[in-house]
C-alpha cells in the first residue's frame, strides 16, 4: 500500500468532518476504510513503554520466597496459578484479559540498543534504520480521513518510535502530559490575520516553484503545511483532551502524567490513531531497586488496569493490542547497593487485546536466577506476533533506501498467544 | 541610603534604555570588511583543478543529454555557503557588506570571511564529529563529547592538515579529558566488558568515516559486489585488539584479538591485516599507529576521496557519491571525485583549500531552478543545484539570523548568545535531530511545520518586539518597497520578484493591523516557505 503522500492529504480533506468523535462517524469511517471486507484483525496498538528496563521480578514475574526475590512478595491474579508482584493488585484483577511472556530474550543489554531492538524488532544496524512497529502499522494500514498523526508518542523518552526507512513522516508525533494542550497547534491569531498569512505564503511559494515545480512537490513541504493546518482546525484534536472524561474515570487511571497519557491513548485510538506509545521512565534501578519499582507501580498499576477495563467495557479491546514492557529486565541477583543491573535474557512483556488470548503465560524463568528461560521468545518473535495480530504479514519484504530487501520481522509468531480464544 | 538605591535604579534603567536604543538603530558604520587571500583563488594549480572538475561535469552532462541550469545569483551562492559553513543564513549587515564589493570579488571574499569566522570552526566541527563519534552521548565517565568537539574546533580554526587530525583520532593515547582525540576510541567503551573499547565498532567507524567504505557489512557476510571478505573486516578490527583503557586512559598494550566464530562458537585469534595495499602499512609503531599510517598514506586511494565526498556533502547537503560512506559501488563514480582528491592529497590535506575548490566549481554555482522543469534527472548529476532539507540547527540558526539585522556571531553579547542557545536547544528537540544519517533524502513533516508556524522560536523572533528585525524594519524602512526588500534579504537572501513586491506592498499598505504586525506577518510567510527550510 502506498504511504501517506501528497494526494493522500488531499483525499483526506474530502472525508474529514466534524462528526468524527461520534460513534456513528467512527463506524462510517471504518466502513469507508475497507469497503466490502471488514477487518477481523486488530486496528490499533497501545504500547506502555517502561523506559529503563523494568525488573521482571518486581512486576510480571515474581519468584516469592526464593533467594532471587530478595523479599519481593506476590499477589494472586484472576487467573488461577498466575501471580504478579505485590503492587500490581489491580492489574492482577484484569489478568483474564492479559497474557504474559516471561521468557523474553534480547541480544541487547544497552538502553539505546535495547530500546531500538524492542521497538523495531531488529538489532541496530549501521546500514539501515528499521521502522518501529507503530510506523509499520501506519504505513501498511493507511486510513482516509486522518487529520491528526496516526502515530503518537506521549511523554516520549529519549528514543521515541521512528519511521526509519519508511520515512520521517512515520515518526511518532511527540506530545507531553495531556493535562496541557498539544503544543503548537494554535496560532492564537484572529481568523482574518491567519488567512492573510496563508495568502502571503502562497505568493512566496509560487515564486519559488518556478523552474522547480516537480522537485518542490517532492519535498512535501506544502503538503505538510496543509496537514498542519488541517490538524490545527480538526475536531480530532479534542481526543488529546482528557479533561473531557468524567472525573471518576480520570481518577481510575490515576491523576499522573502517565495515567492521563493512557487515557488519552484510549481516546486517540477511538478516533482512528494506529499506534500510541505512552512512556513511564525511571526503571533503570541500579540502586535501591525494590523501593523505586514499588513507587513506579503506584503509577503503572492503576493506569494499566484501568486502560484494559475501559477498553473492554467500550468494546475496543478486541481491536486494540496493548503491550506493556521495557527494553530488558534486571538481574536476579541484587547488587551491593540494593539495585538490579541489566538483564536481557529472561524478562517479561505483558500483552492484551487485539485477538491475543488472555490469561496465558508463555515461558518460565529459573527460580535460582539462571539465564536461558524455558520456552524463550525472541524480540523478532514478539514482533511477528504483534504484526500478525494487526493483520500484517511479518515476512512481507520491503526495499530500504539503499536497495536492501528486509522483512518487517524475522521472527515467528507465538502460536499460543494467537488464534481464537477457546 | 534610599538615595543610593534610587541612583542605582536610575543607572540600571538608563543603561537599559541606552542599550535598547543602541540596538534599535541599525549599524551605521559597517564593520571593517574581512581581507581575503586572492592568491588562493588565482593559483594556477587551483584554477586547473577547478577547470578539470568543471570539464568532467560538462562531459557527463552532455553524454547524458542533460541541460545545466543557469548560474545562480551571487546572493544565493552566498546563502548556500553560509548554511554549509556556519549553519545559518547571511545577515542583512553581511549582505550590505558583500554588495559594496566589485562583483568578481564578492564570493571569494565571502568564502574567506566565513572561513575566518569562529562560527565556521564551531559548526564544521560539530558536523564532522557526528561522523567520527556520532550524535549521542557515549559511555558515562569514559567519554567527553564536548571536549572532543572543542578539540576539532581548534584543529579547524588552525587549519591543521586533515591527515594529522585523523592520525590523532585513530592512534592518540591518553585520557579523554586531557587528549580529547582519544574520545574517538573511548566512545566505544563497553560497560559489559570491563569498559574496554570495541574493536568492531572502531573498525567500522574508521572505514566509513575515513575511507568511505562499508567494510563492516562484511562483519556478517561477504560484501555483495565489492571484494571485501569477512576476514578483511576481522583483520582490520584486530588493529584495535591491543587497545585498552587504564588509569592513564587509552593505550596500546599486549594481548591478542580473539573472536568467537558465529557458527561454531570456537574462539580464534585474528592477526591484524589490511584489506588492500598492504605495502602501505608502516612496519613500526603500535597497531593503532600502523593503522593510522596506512589509512592516511598518500597512496591510499580512498582516504582523500572519502574526505572530498564528505566536504562536498557538507557544502551541497548531498554527497557527490551517495551514500556518503560508501564509495565502493558498482556504479561509475563522477571523475570530479578523483580530480578533487588528487588536489587534496597533493596540497597537504588542506581542508580550506578543498572547501574553496568545491565552492569555486561550476556545479556549486548553478541555480536550483531549471528550464523546462526537468530538474529531477539533472539534480542527480549536479547539473542543477539540489533541493535538500536543511538540518534542524540550520533552520533554527536561520530563523534567529533572519530576524536580526546585525550578524549573530561570536562577537554578539553573551546574554543574547545564551538566550539564543536556550531557544535553539528546545527547537532542535522538537524539530527532530536527524543524527548521523544526515544526507538521506528527507521530506518535511507535520510536527516540523507546526513548530515553524506556531512554535516559540519563530514567534519570539518575528513578533513586533524591540530588537527583532520586524520591528526595526517597520520603524526604519522609509517606504513599503524598501521594507519588503529588506525583509526578503534578511530571510531569503534575495530580492522579491515583481509579483511578490506588488502583493506585499499592497499588504503593507493595508491598515487593519499595525505596521509592525504587518511586517511580522511578512516574516512569518517568508520563514514558513519551502525556500526557507530547504537548501537550494
Amino acid at each position: 500500500m502506498e504511504p501517506l503522500n501528497r494526494r493522500g492529504f488531499l483525499r483526506m480533506a474530502g472525508v474529514a468532518g466534524a462528526t468524527w468523535l461520534t460513534p456513528v462517524g467512527t463506524l462510517l469511517a471504518r466502513a469507508a476504510e475497507a469497503p466490502g471486507k471488514p477487518r477481523d484483525h486488530a486496528q490499533s496498538i497501545i504500547l506502555l513503554w517502561l523506559q529503563g528496563g523494568p525488573s521482571q521480578l518486581e512486576t510480571f514475574d515474581p519468584h516469592p520466597d526464593t533467594r532471587i526475590a530478595a523479599g519481593t512478595t506476590a499477589v494472586d491474579s484472576a487467573v488461577k496459578g498466575v501471580q504478579l508482584a505485590t503492587g500490581l493488585e489491580r492489574t492482577a484483577e484484569e489478568m483474564g484479559s492479559i497474557s504474559l511472556i516471561r521468557s523474553m530474550v534480547s541480544k541487547e543489554g544497552d538502553h539505546e540498543r535495547g530500546t531500538y531492538a524492542m521497538k523495531t524488532g531488529f538489532r541496530p544496524d549501521p546500514t539501515v534504520i528499521h521502522p518501529s512497529i507503530g510506523a509499520i502499522c501506519c504505513h501498511e494500514l493507511p486510513l482516509a480521513g486522518a487529520d491528526i498523526p496516526r502515530h503518537i508518542s506521549i511523554l516520549p523518552s529519549q528514543w521515541p518510535a521512528r519511521g526509519g526507512y519508511l520515512g520521517d513522516q512515520y515518526n511518532a508525533f511527540r506530545t507531553d502530559d495531556p493535562a496541557s494542550p498539544v503544543p503548537d497547534t494554535s496560532s492564537l491569531l484572529p481568523a482574518r490575520r491567519e488567512e492573510e498569512r496563508l495568502q502571503h505564503l502562497d505568493v512566496v511559494e509560487n515564486a519559488f516553484a518556478a523552474g522547480r515545480h516537480k522537485r518542490v512537490e517532492a519535498t512535501m513541504h506544502r503538503d505538510s503545511v496543509a496537514g498542519a493546518l488541517k490538524m490545527m482546525s480538526s475536531e480530532q484534536l479534542k481526543a488529546f483532551d482528557v479533561l473531557k472524561e468524567p472525573l471518576a474515570l480520570r481518577r481510575a487511571y490515576g491523576e499522573t502524567p502517565f495515567g492521563r497519557g493512557c487515557l488519552a491513548a484510549r481516546r486517540l485510538i477511538e478516533v482512528g490513531v494506529r499506534c500510541v506509545e505512552v512512556t513511564l521512565s525511571g526503571w533503570d534501578t541500579h540502586a535501591n531497586n525494590h523501593a523505586t519499582v514499588h513507587n513506579l507501580l503506584t503509577t503503572l498499576d492503576p493506569a494499566f488496569s484501568a486502560l484494559i477495563r475501559d477498553l473492554r467495557e467500550r468494546g475496543l479491546l478486541e481491536r486494540t493490542v496493548v503491550l506493556c514492557g521495557g527494553e530488558f529486565g534486571r538481574t536476579p541477583t541484587v547488587n551491593p547497593v540494593g539495585g538490579r543491573d541489566h538483564w536481557p535474557t529472561g524478562f517479561s512483556m505483558a500483552l492484551a487485546g487485539g485477538g491475543i488470548r488472555g490469561g496465558k503465560v508463555i515461558g518460565e524463568t529459573d527460580p535460582d536466577g539462571k539465564p536461558e528461560p524455558a520456552n524463550p521468545v525472541t524480540v523478532p518473535d514478539l514482533h511477528a506476533t504483534i504484526l500478525t495480530a494487526v493483520g500484517i504479514d511479518p515476512a512481507q519484504l520491503n526495499q530500504t533506501p539503499i536497495g536492501r530487501t528486509v522483512k518487517f520481522s524475522e521472527g515467528t509468531p507465538v502460536a499460543d498467544l494467537l488464534g481464537n480464544a477457546d | 541610603m534610599i538615595w543610593m538605591r534610587n541612583l542605582l535604579f536610575v543607572t540600571l534603567v538608563g543603561g537599559g534604555l541606552c542599550t535598547v536604543g543602541y540596538q534599535l538603530i541599525p549599524p551605521r558604520a559597517p564593520k571593517p570588511v574581512t581581507r581575503y587571500d586572492a592568491n588562493a583563488y588565482s593559483d594556477p594549480q587551483f584554477r586547473d583543478a577547478v577547470d578539470r572538475a568543471d570539464a568532467s561535469f560538462r562531459e557527463q552532462w552532455s553524454t547524458a543529454k542533460v541541460h545545466a541550469a543557469q548560474p545562480a545569483p551571487d546572493l544565493l551562492v552566498a546563502r548556500r555557503l553560509a548554511l554549509g559553513l556556519v549553519g545559518t543564513v547571511p545577515s542583512l549587515e553581511e549582505i550590505r557588506q558583500l554588495e559594496t564589493l566589485p562583483a568578481e570579488q564578492r564570493l571569494p571574499w565571502w568564502l574567506d570571511h566565513l572561513l575566518q569566522d569562529r562560527r565556521f570552526a564551531d559548526y564544521f566541527a560539530e558536523r564532522l564529529a557526528r561522523t567520527y563519534v556520532g550524535a549521542e552521548d557515549g559511555p558515562f565517565l569514559f567519554y567527553r563529547r564536548n571536549r572532543f568537539v572543542s578539540w576539532l574546533e581548534d584543529s579547524l580554526a588552525r587549519n591543521r592538515p586533515y591527515d594529522a587530525v585523523v592520525r590523532d583520532l585513530i592512534a592518540d593515547d591518553g585520557l579523554w579529558t586531557d587528549k580529547p582525540a582519544t574520545n574517538f576510541v573511548s566512545v566505544t567503551c563497553q560497560q559489559d566488558k570491563q569498559n574496554q573499547p570495541d574493536p568492531v565498532r572502531l573498525a567500522g567507524r574508521v572505514t566509513r568515516a575515513f575511507l568511505g567504505l562499508r567494510l563492516d557489512c562484511a562483519q556478517c557476510h561477504n560484501h555483495p559486489f565489492a571484494s571485501w571478505k569477512k576476514a578483511d573486516f576481522e583483520g582490520l578490527s584486530a588493529f584495535f585488539g591491543q587497545t585498552h583503557v587504564g588509569f592513564t586512559g587509552i593505550y596500546d598494550g599486549a594481548g591478542e584479538y580473539v573472536v568467537e566464530d558465529r557458527k561454531t562458537q570456537v574462539p580464534k585469534t585474528i592477526e591484524p591485516h589490511v584489506p588492500f595495499a598492504p605495502e602501505l602499512l608502516p612496519d613500526h609503531g603500535t597497531r593503532r599507529q600502523q593503522l593510522a599510517g596506512w589509512v592516511t598514506h598518500p597512496k591510499n586511494p580512498y582516504f582523500a576521496r572519502a574526505a572530498v565526498n564528505r566536504v562536498w556533502a557538507l557544502l551541497f547537503s548531498r554527497p557527490l557519491v551517495d551514500p556518503v560512506d560508501n564509495l565502493e559501488q558498482n556504479e561509475t563514480t563522477p571523475p570530479a571525485l578523483q580530480i578533487l582528491a588528487d588536489d587534496f592529497s597533493s596540497h597537504g590535506y588542506d581542508l580550506r583549500r578543498l572547501i574553496r575548490l568545491i565552492a569555486s566549481s561550476e556545479a556549486f554555482r548553478l541555480d536550483s531552478a531549471a528550464d523546462g522543469d526537468d530538474g529531477e534527472a539533472a539534480e542527480k548529476m549536479f547539473a542543477v543545484f539540489p533541493l535538500t532539507r536543511l538540518r534542524p540547527e540550520q533552520v533554527a540558526g536561520g530563523v534567529q539570523q533572519a530576524s536580526s539585522v546585525g550578524t549573530l556571531d561570536a562577537q554578539s553579547h553573551i546574554v543574547f548568545r545564551l538566550a539564543r542557545y536556550g531557544q535553539q536547544n528546545d527547537f532542535l528537540k522538537r524539530y527532530g535531530d536527524s543524527g548521523e544519517d544526515e544526507f538521506d533524502g528527507r521530506t518535511g513533516t507535520i510536527p516540523q511545520r507546526l513548530l515553524m508556524m506556531n512554535g516559540a522560536l519563530v514567534q519570539s523572533n518575528i513578533r513586533d518586539e524591540p530588537l527583532n528585525a520586524s520591528m526595526r524594519i517597520a520603524l526604519m524602512a522609509p517606504d513599503n518597497p524598501r521594507a519588503v526588500e529588506t525583509a526578503y534579504l534578511a530571510a531569503l537572501t534575495r530580492r522579491p520578484t515583481a509579483a511578490e513586491e506588488a502583493h506585499f506592498e499592497a499588504a503593507l499598505a493595508d491598515d487593519h493591523l499595525t505596521r509592525p504586525q504587518r511586517v511580522t506577518d511578512l516574516f512569518w510567510a517568508l520563514i514558513n516557505s519551502t525556500e526557507f527550510s530547504w537548501n537550494h
